[in-house]
């Protein structure tokens, strides 16, 4: 039996006085993906940032192991790791400095050699010293997504991932978070496009269904 | 716990209903008593004749311009601890009145300050920490009006507003400092007249119906906001006044 | 190639600072405007007022200040917007490192980059005003007490404005009357000694002012920071 890593009961969510989604309940283990689907403006985003601890449910409690039902989450970047929209990357900096200093301002270390190394697994290596303003945005994506790989969080929250991707490198994203649930962490993502993961794992139609476990 | 009952805007609503107008009543009964009583039967002053008689109007708005700031930050730490939506509606609903009583503070210092030493408008102590006052209130107003998500609107306000009231002692404190140093403004209305018992009356009384308007003009205020916020429920739909307003806007 | 979790937050705080002060130095034009302006409108005060000695050195400190208040205010705008804006803020958010005192750092930056070439321009255009250098001294040393505290103050209103319509104006209504004691202080101070009084007291209550900013703030920042992300 799989241990969990995150529950969520009963969750609804408003904004500007209309109710987004309501009785959204889920649960996801080690090792299991979760997609979330669902239709432009039906709340995923809203929902992944309630399951970091971002934004607070309206109803309902999302539950960590070790926490209590009575005390919010407060997940942080060494358990749980967050790619929302904004991709939190500075455009002065180069996309090298930028997984460092991320890592070292989120209390986690990261050398300069092991920036470079995720990024060149990214297909980014000609690109690790450049600013990230003159990164395209698929480029910026993978810096972020290389960014991924140098987290040791075990479950990742990951907001349309493969947005802005090439072929290729959406296969090299692919690959990553398929090697993330198969050596046990736990995903979870929002998409348009069919990923395509292994192993275990389930779909969520946000908006249509209540509960999957 | 039968406080936690009227936590939930539904019961609140009803509560406050009841109450504002005896409120309302009995702070207009004290207005007229305490008016009466400082304009009337209180003797005229010794230094400063019959023009005194503004402060049974300026000295209970002062008082009222404070306190309304304290119960605005109480009632934030309360929303800001229990998480109580009705806490950030009350302190919404009484900024307004907070806002009025120092502007009437000012304005009746001001009406004062003209006979007495010949200028509108004095740099005292009092009446710049007043006008700091003011700032604060309309600073928490338009932080409140402008952020459209309820919640953090409320929230934003709360913090606001306990951050104002912390600063509230330091800011008179160092006016007063302020004012003492700049010995150019040698007014000041800390030199009150000796109180006699029907002056003291008088503020007393006016003091008290200040209270009871401002808690009246709350409650009746929370109400609307109540409305408001809780358009879409269930419970609003049903209240007879929402159902006649639909009768009245369907009948036109 | 996994990263290793820090086993203090001062780590986080201080790639905070070095994050900033780098973004800083790669973006020179933000920050010196606010210095610009802090000079340009010291000088439009003897264009306004005449040239006459003695008014000068009357209104000398506290035109200094308000100059400095109001630069001050004026690069507050950017403190979180960047952040806020490229998603860099829900990240802070999510640091192990709690964000109260990841604002300090932040704010330490902002102070280094916006507050500190005031403190140091303000000698030199205290002469315009015909100050003398104990004044000068003096001047500079309750700026470089305050000039923190209005970063401190004006961090609070940044968060609680941020993202919010109307922003900037609103801030500076915000701000304002948080600022009061400040100033009276600091330019008491500097007008106490000038008459002859002690400026001794004035700057202890500079100094309890900024220990109480320093205490109060970076709480009430952090929690206005979350309610702007949620």
């Amino acid at each position: 039996m799989a241990s969990w890593v995150l529950t969520a009961t009963d969750l609804a969510c408003q904004k500007a006085q209309r109710t987004l989604f309501e009785g959204v309940s889920l649960a996801v283990s080690a090792g299991s993906w979760l997609h979330i689907e669902g239709s432009n403006g039906c709340g995923k985003t809203s929902l992944l940032r309630i399951l970091c601890g971002l934004s607070p449910a309206a109803r309902g409690q999302v539950v960590w192991p070790g926490s209590s039902p009575a005390t919010p989450p407060r997940p942080d970047r060494s358990v749980l790791h967050y790619m929302g929209h904004a991709l939190g990357l500075k455009p002065d900096l180069s996309a090298s400095e930028n997984l460092c200093l991320d890592a070292q301002v989120s209390g986690l270390r990261l050398s300069l050699a092991q920036a470079v190394q995720a990024l060149t697994a990214q297909g980014l290596k000609s690109r690790a010293h450049l600013p990230v303003r003159v990164l395209s945005q698929g480029q910026r994506q993978g810096v972020a997504l290389a960014r991924l790989r140098t987290s040791p969080a075990q479950l990742w929250v990951l907001d349309e991932p493969l947005v802005g991707l090439d072929a290729q490198a959406t296969d090299t994203a692919r690959a990553l978070l398929q090697s993330h649930v198969d050596a046990g962490g736990a995903l979870i993502m929002t998409s348009h496009h069919d990923v395509g993961l292994q192993g275990p794992g389930s779909r969520f139609q946000l908006g249509a269904g209540a509960s999957v476990a | 716990m039968k406080l936690f009952h009227y936590a939930a805007p539904h019961n609140f609503y009803h509560l406050a209903g009841r109450l504002w107008p005896w409120l309302a009543l009995v702070a207009s009964a004290l207005a007229v008593a305490g008016l009466w009583t400082g304009f009337m039967v209180a003797p005229s002053d010794a230094q400063q004749g019959q023009a005194y008689r503004i402060i049974y109007i300026h000295v209970p708005v002062s008082w009222m311009a404070m306190l309304i700031y304290l119960a605005m930050a109480f009632w934030s730490v309360l929303g800001l601890a229990f998480q109580t939506r009705l806490s950030g509606l009350m302190t919404r609903a009484l900024a307004p009145t907070g806002a009025l009583m120092a502007f009437l503070s000012l304005w009746t210092g001001a009406l004062w300050g003209k006979p007495m030493w010949g200028t509108y408008w004095v740099w005292d102590a009092r009446l710049t920490s007043m006008l700091i006052l003011l700032f604060l209130y309309l600073g928490y107003i338009a932080l409140t009006s402008a952020i459209e998500d309820p919640r953090r609107s409320d929230r934003a306000g709360a913090l606001l507003a306990v951050v104002g009231s912390v600063n509230v002692p330091i800011i008179y404190f160092s006016v007063q400092w302020w004012n003492t140093l700049h010995q150019g403004a040698s007014v000041s209305f800390t030199q009150s007249p000796r109180m006699a018992s029907v002056m003291l009356t008088g503020m007393l009384l006016m003091s008290l119906a200040m209270w009871l308007y401002a808690v009246a003009m709350a409650l009746r205020r929370v109400r609307s906001l109540i409305l408001v916020r809780d358009s879409h429920a269930a419970w609003v739909q049903q209240l007879p006044e929402v159902l006649a307003l639909r009768a009245l806007r369907s009948a036109a | 190639m996994s990263a290793q979790a820090l086993p203090n937050p001062w780590q986080a705080m201080a790639g905070v600072l070095q994050r900033d002060l780098r973004l800083a130095l790669r973006r020179k034009a933000e920050w010196l405007g606010a210095v610009f302006f802090f000079v340009v409108v010291v000088a439009l005060f003897p264009l306004a007022i005449g040239p006459e000695p003695d008014t000068l050195r009357l209104i000398g400190p506290g035109v200094l200040w308000v100059a400095a208040l109001l630069a001050s205010m004026l690069s507050l705008g950017r403190l979180f917007e960047a952040d806020h804006l490229d998603g860099s803020l829900e990240q802070l958010a999510l640091s192990a490192a709690p964000l109260s005192w990841l604002v300090v750092a932040k704010l330490g930056a902002h102070w280094l980059i916006s507050g500190l070439p005031l403190v140091l321009l303000s000698p030199i255009l205290g002469l315009q005003f015909g100050l003398g250098p104990e004044a000068l001294g003096l001047l500079a040393l309750t700026l470089l007490i305050g000039t923190p505290v209005l970063s401190l103050l004006g961090a609070i209103g940044a968060a609680l404005t941020l993202g919010v319509r109307g922003g900037g104006v609103l801030q500076s209504l915000l701000l304002l009357p948080l600022y009061v004691p400040v100033l009276v202080f600091g330019t008491g101070a500097v007008d106490a000694q000038m008459r002859g009084l002690g400026a001794q007291a004035h700057v202890s209550v500079l100094l309890a002012l900024l220990l109480a900013a320093a205490a109060l703030s970076p709480w009430a920042c952090a929690a206005a920071l979350r309610l702007a992300l949620e």
